[in-house]
């Protein structure tokens, strides 16, 4: 474990990789490694991308990344799709657009799928920007669709959340509103060469002027930026606001790294516990064939589902209390 | 623990514009149950070598329609072998004469699927063939 914390500190690139695999496929053994990289992490600056399937994230993002690397700056990619819910495999296919960086040393890209169950998206992908962080990357994208809350969380893991439409979505704006427009800092129309744009631009603005309430003196006004990704058009303006954005920040926080907030050590920690009790108590159940069983006396008339929640839970909890003071 | 799921990548080297054939062998992949990273089109031996370590695969499959097959499959072989990578099972397919094939699996191609093979049958090949890496057990490229 020491050797591996020593290479990832290094920046070794296959280290890294596995590192990510095991945090994804939950091996027990990846939480040493990771208490020990917490004292590295804390420097990277993270960018989320989120939008719905279509509208250009990973084109900016491949755009992002060049500019950033024009600046000697290093970037790690992590780029979200989902697992189909049917057969729990993937494609992945955010690489396409970002390959022209595979050969970069100062780039590393990295495919995650959802994976679907029980919301341990947050959690991986959180561990999963710990590692790029603790390998020395100087900024962090993780892109996402933007669909379901689970993704939302992953982009609120980030310092400046971007948000991206297109020209023509006016319903799907309506749709944003209600989840992720809070979460946004700035907000980018994409492939503003359509007819539109300004029409969206317009209406984002608006949306944005509805909720001033929370907009008060001294308070981010997040811009909405007209782009045209795949020309690189646009993209230089938005690398300016994040980090106009990022001074905010700094200023906010008054010299403390976002990482170490109280406000995002309470939701890191709380999002952990949720997904440990998670793990420790609902994955056991069902491995176990408790769960199905239950499920089998509320469907036989044998007890109702409150009775039998109380029957699965109470006594993992306090197992598990005993066994906490054994220790 | 939970058992570790199969990634593989499904990659395109070379000049070789048609990527129907990869992207629907792809899709029955995802359809079997694995992570699938599909890199596009126009790749060299090295962006696909640097991208499956990024993404930890257990598997590449490459598709050449072109003809170019023996030296693109050759190099992507030899570069995993440059940086001492014995654990990614490397196979191919498409337009590839049947006297290639020998050739092929002597560089260490592990298997070749031609046009006709059914899709049922390639993805029964990956399951028994490549496993997905557990510390300590690793699966050697033969």
């Amino acid at each position: 474990m020491q050797s591996e914390v020593k290479k990832v500190l290094s920046g070794d690139v296959r280290t890294v990789a596995r590192l990510i695999r095991d945090i994804d496929d939950k091996v027990p053994e990846v939480r040493e490694v990771l208490k020990a990289l917490y004292p590295y992490t804390g420097k990277a600056y993270v960018i989320g991308v989120t939008g719905a399937p279509g509208v250009g994230k990973s084109t900016l993002v491949d755009q992002m990344v060049a500019h950033l690397r024009k600046e000697g700056k290093t970037v790690g990619v992590l780029a979200v799709d989902p697992t189909s819910p049917f057969s729990g495999g993937a494609i992945l296919g955010d690489r396409i657009r970002m390959q022209r960086h595979s050969l970069d040393d100062g780039v590393f890209i990295r495919s995650l799928a959802t994976r679907g169950h029980f919301g341990g998206l947050t959690q991986s992908t959180r561990s999963a920007i710990d590692v790029l962080d603790a390998m020395g990357k100087d900024y962090i994208i993780v892109e996402t669709v933007g669909v379901g809350q689970d993704e939302v969380d992953v982009v609120r893991s980030a310092q400046t959340t971007i948000i991206l439409v297109i020209p023509g979505m006016g319903d799907d704006i309506q749709a944003i509103k209600a989840g992720i427009l809070e979460v946004g800092d700035i907000f980018v129309v994409n492939k503003a060469d359509r007819e539109g744009s300004d029409k969206t631009v317009h209406e984002l603005k608006l949306m944005l002027d509805m909720s001033q309430e929370k907009y008060e003196e001294g308070r981010w006004k997040p811009p909405v930026l007209k782009m045209e990704a795949v020309f690189d058009r646009g993209v230089k303006e938005l690398l300016e606001e994040i980090e106009k954005h990022r001074m905010y920040l700094a200023e906010k926080s008054g010299g403390t790294s976002f990482r170490k907030t109280r406000e995002r050590i309470r939701e890191e920690l709380s999002e952990m516990v949720k997904n440990r009790t998670i793990e420790e108590v609902f994955e056991k159940l069902i491995q176990s064939g408790e769960f199905e069983k239950a499920v089998n006396s509320i469907r036989a008339g044998e007890t109702d589902p409150y009775t039998a929640c109380e029957d699965l839970v109470i006594p993992k909890l306090n197992l598990a209390e005993e066994h906490g003071r054994k220790r | 623990m939970k058992d570790r799921k199969l990634r593989v990548m499904v990659a395109k080297p070379g000049l070789d514009g048609h990527d129907r054939g990869a992207r629907v062998i792809a899709r029955a992949f995802r359809d079997a149950g694995f992570e699938v990273v599909y890199t596009g089109l126009h790749q060299t031996p090295e962006e696909i070598v640097q991208a499956a370590i990024q993404e930890d695969v257990d598997m590449i499959g490459l598709s050449s329609l072109a003809g170019a097959h023996i030296y693109l499959f050759r190099r992507v072989v030899e570069l995993l072998r440059e940086k001492g990578i014995d654990d990614i099972v490397v196979c191919g397919g498409g337009i590839i004469p049947e006297e290639d094939i020998p050739k092929l699996k002597k560089i260490g191609i592990r298997e070749i699927f031609t046009p006709g093979t059914k899709l049922e049958d390639i993805v029964q090949w990956v399951k028994e063939n490549v496993k997905p890496r557990i510390e300590g057990v690793k699966c050697k490229v033969k």
